[in-house]
């Protein structure tokens, strides 16, 4: 059997091992021996098999074996055993172990036996996992130590209490009034434990915190002493004496001083030295010195120790370390609400740490920045944003396109330059914006009556160079459809360029083409598209297709609802169509695989535009391109009629006729389609579902289909119906579709 | 302070003290999260971040990560300095903050518990903290602890 090993050979072996699954075989190798030895091995060895075990805890292996061994070493009188046995409680026992009630004999006999290490080792232990219950049996025996002579013990037991009242507030009535006497030592680990202690009574209690502002004087005069009194080498850090004891100090006295006017006076005139007098070449001074301001703008101080405060901050930020502008920026934040006044004086700097490369110092500065934004500085802030927008790293973005947008709605100083913004912002980061930015800038520019030809000229400019941003293209389209006149006309506030229709329509064919295009965007596209087409034309069906009211500001879909509520007919069921067409074109599916979503499938502008599109209207003119049979059975014929309005030259329209002459009637008769990818394809609903029998009045169905590019045009139909008492199911190509259908 | 993690450039491991009941599955959580946090932070970057709803200061010496974990009331830049205390002890007791990551582990802890109690500063002179280690190894090294030599040096 392979013999134990000691600690150092053991740890060699383990970075020996160049497999985790070699370093596990070493370890559970090594545990065995381990758990032997804690079996029947020696006593006198025990505690360096334990030491081993906390290593192998502390690379994550599991130890639980070992929580008994602990208590047994904490029992041994030797004190390397007590030394590795509280060591292993604190490491491998804490409150939610059953065992560790059981070392509570041990920590009250070892408090109380006098020798300083082995006490410190159990106040040591008890103050980092001590549970409420052990606290309650032990305070006795720590109020003792805290009030023998001996520095050494006394400080821990201090710090112990403080940890006790954490755990079991109840036990402050036994520290309290131990605290004020203690202030009146020298020894600095007093001092702070004591410190510390007074500050967690006064968190837990309003009536500890008015007991313990009889110590404010007292305080002053320690902190004083320790500022003025030259350097001494044992507690100074780069010539400050005991920064941490000043730390503590100055968290204390904020914490008393604070909505307590008497106090505040009497830590004034010592806080404002502080401030100015300490040396902040190194971190320890501007330790301090960031205590001091914390302190200053948290209590009742005097006007100009507050600008004083906010000034050194505003210092702070021009530190060449980073770590002081950090902790600066972090601080003004907390503070431009309460001094907005004073945090403005220093916008410049703070705009400057926009730049910081470190991404958490630029979160802040925007943070901060945008804080700072207000009517009169909203351009030029406004500017350096929209710079740092421009570079800024991806995660902040979207916070810095909104604190934009949000500053604009807020402070805009006109209505054109609140548009521009919102414009520059959707093309720099359009994809990070959110999505109520479309439906407040649709709104902001219908309501700028006399902006709308300025809008709709640098949205179409800013469209023609980048389709894929999707909002800006979502507004744009609308813009178009809207207000798409004026585009024809020159508009002195741009650069005159004579912008021709068929650029015009173009454009929005691409965009509606686009894969980057969502359904909704394709949406707007098509609508504008639409509305283009007879607003410029002067079609019969203009007055349909009027410039929209003015919403409200409301949710979203209000485009929708202002259509919808013009709309008088019955709502006509789309969505069962389009499911089943998702079907359909899978069948046709003649490229590779992407499957392209149609707007058909967004139900929201589409479905609005078969509202308008379904009112009653004089049956489209008798088109040159001859009808075509494409189906009989038993009877049940389908015919096929083209129309290719004049003006839209993309478009068709299909009109599928079924007829019956056969003895029974068709019933529950629907017909679906499917086109090639490149085409678009919208179906109405039909007239009906049933053809009576022996000629019956036919079911008459309209087909829209958009094919901007010219591709050779393919048509698939499906039909099911019942006849003759059988369910009836045909799908097929149409063949001899007449070329003048697409060219 | 609620926790404090040692850990070398690979992400293991070299000391973890908590000031906090955790269970040890949330331990393991934690360190594995925030090891891999702090070490993917690029060199410049400064010593605070935010993560979860903890201020965390961390530092690197040498080979070693120091890192910290404290509450929103605490002064981020005095942390530093506790750092640095810890890491000037140890390098008095150890020649070099590198051999932590070979040998005497333990002790590692016991300068700290030495320096910090229940997450709180408790010494704030070198010179004791120096003094109380040397202390308590000399006590080590007696096979038994017999109160003469207790007497000697004063600790009784």
């Amino acid at each position: 059997m392979v013999p134990s090993l000691k600690l150092h050979d053991f740890m060699e072996e383990i970075r020996g091992a160049k497999t985790q699954a070699q370093e596990r075989e070493v370890i559970q190798k090594e545990c065995a021996h381990i758990r032997a030895s804690f079996r029947d091995g020696d006593p006198l060895q025990r505690h360096r098999q334990l030491t081993k075990l906390l290593y192998v805890h502390m690379l994550g292996y599991p130890a639980h074996f070992g929580q008994m061994e602990c208590l047994k070493l904490i029992a041994s009188p030797r004190f390397i055993d007590k030394r590795v046995g509280y060591l292993g409680a604190m490491l491998l026992l804490d409150e939610r172990h059953d065992a560790h009630l059981l070392i509570t004999n041990s920590i009250k006999n070892d408090l109380s036996q006098g020798i300083q290490p082995v006490q410190g080792l159990a106040l040591c232990t008890l103050s980092t996992m001590g549970s409420a219950e052990m606290c309650r049996d032990l305070a006795t025996e720590v109020e003792k130590l805290l009030l023998q002579p001996g520095p050494y013990v006394r400080k821990k037991a201090i710090l112990t209490a403080v940890h006790m009242v954490r755990k079991a507030p109840e036990l402050s009535d036994i520290f309290l009034p131990l605290c004020a006497k203690l202030l009146h030592e020298h020894h600095h680990g007093i001092l702070l434990g004591t410190i510390t202690l007074i500050m967690e009574l006064c968190e837990r209690s309003p009536a500890a915190l008015r007991h313990f502002r009889k110590v404010v004087p007292k305080l002053v005069q320690i902190l004083r002493t320790l500022v003025t009194t030259g350097y001494s080498t044992e507690h100074s850090i780069s010539g400050i004496s005991d920064p941490f004891l000043q730390v503590q100090i100055l968290r204390l006295l904020r914490i008393l001083g604070r909505n307590h006017e008497k106090s505040s006076e009497t830590m004034n005139d010592l806080l404002a030295q502080v401030a100015t007098n300490t040396d902040t070449s190194r971190n320890a001074g501007s330790a301090v010195l960031f205590e001091t301001v914390l302190t200053i703008m948290d209590i009742h101080s005097a006007a100009g120790l507050r600008v004083l405060a906010v000034n050194i901050l505003g210092r702070f930020l021009l530190n060449s370390d980073k770590n002081i502008r950090y902790v600066a920026l972090t601080s003004l934040l907390k503070l431009v609400k309460s001094d907005h006044s004073a945090v403005q004086r220093h916008r410049p700097t703070v705009v400057e740490c926009l730049r910081e490369s470190d991404a958490s110092l630029s979160r802040r500065a925007l943070e901060l920045s945008l804080a700072l934004v207000n009517s009169s500085n909203v351009r030029s802030m406004t500017q350096e944003l929209q710079a740092f927008l421009e570079s800024c790293p991806p995660d902040l973005r979207a916070d810095c396109a909104s604190g934009i947008l949000l500053a604009a709605e807020r402070f805009a100083p006109t209505k054109r330059w609140h548009i521009d913004t919102i414009l520059h912002v959707l093309t720099t980061a359009g994809t990070y914006v959110r999505d109520d930015a479309v439906a407040n800038l649709t709104q902001l520019i219908g309501g700028a009556q006399e902006l709308h030809a300025y809008s709709v000229h640098r949205l179409y400019h800013a469209l023609a160079e980048d389709i894929s941003q999707q909002p800006l293209v979502q507004v744009a389209t609308w813009c178009i459809g809207e207000y798409g006149d004026f585009l024809l006309e020159n508009c002195e506030e741009t650069e005159p360029l004579q912008v021709e229709e068929e650029e015009v329509m173009a454009l929005l064919e691409k965009v509606l083409q686009s894969h980057m295009s969502l359904p909704a965007t394709r949406g707007y596209a098509l609508t504008a598209l639409m509305k283009l087409s007879t607003r410029i034309q002067g079609d019969t069906e203009a007055a349909i297709l009027e410039k929209m009211p003015l919403v409200e500001h409301g949710g979203p879909q209000t485009d929708e609802e202002a259509k919808e509520s013009r709309d008088d007919t019955a709502p006509v069921p789309t969505e069962p169509q389009t499911s089943k067409l998702l079907d359909l074109l899978n069948l046709l599916d003649d490229t590779s695989g992407d499957t392209q979503q149609p707007p058909s499938l967004n139900p929201s502008p589409e479905g609005a535009l078969v509202h308008l599109l379904d009112l009653p209207c004089a049956p489209p003119p008798p088109a040159p391109i001859p009808n075509l049979k494409v189906f009989e059975r038993e009877g049940v014929q389908l015919n096929l009629s083209f129309t290719r309005p004049p003006g839209t030259p993309a478009l068709l329209l299909i009109t599928v006729t079924t007829t019956n002459s056969s003895e029974d009637e068709v019933t529950h008769f629907i017909c679906q389609a499917a086109v090639p990818k490149s085409v678009q394809l919208q179906l109405e609903a039909p007239s009906g579902n049933t053809v009576p029998a022996q000629d019956g009045p036919p079911i008459t169905q309209l087909f829209r289909i958009l094919n901007p590019n010219k591709a050779p045009l393919r048509l698939k139909l499906r039909l099911t119906y019942n006849h003759f008492g059988q369910s009836v199911q045909e799908i097929f190509e149409v063949n001899n579709l007449p070329v003048k259908t697409w060219q | 302070m609620q926790f404090m993690l040692l850990f070398s450039r690979r992400g293991k491991l070299r000391l973890q003290k908590w000031y906090v009941p955790l269970s040890d599955k949330e331990k393991k959580k934690i360190t594995r999260e925030l090891v891999q946090t702090v070490l993917a932070r690029k060199p410049k970057m400064c010593s605070f971040l935010e993560w979860r709803d903890l201020k965390i200061v961390y530092r690197r010496y040498a080979s070693l990560y120091f890192c910290c974990a404290i509450e929103d009331q605490d002064n981020e830049l005095i942390t530093l300095e506790i750092i640095h205390r810890y890491v000037e002890l140890l390098d008095k007791c150890f020649g070099s903050v590198c051999e932590l990551d070979i040998f005497n582990f333990e002790k590692a802890y016991f300068i700290l518990d030495e320096f910090l109690l229940g997450g709180e500063v408790q010494e704030t002179s070198k010179k004791n903290v120096l003094k109380a280690i040397e202390q308590a190894d000399l006590l080590q090294e007696e096979a038994e602890t017999p109160r003469s030599v207790l007497e000697e040096i004063g600790l009784t």
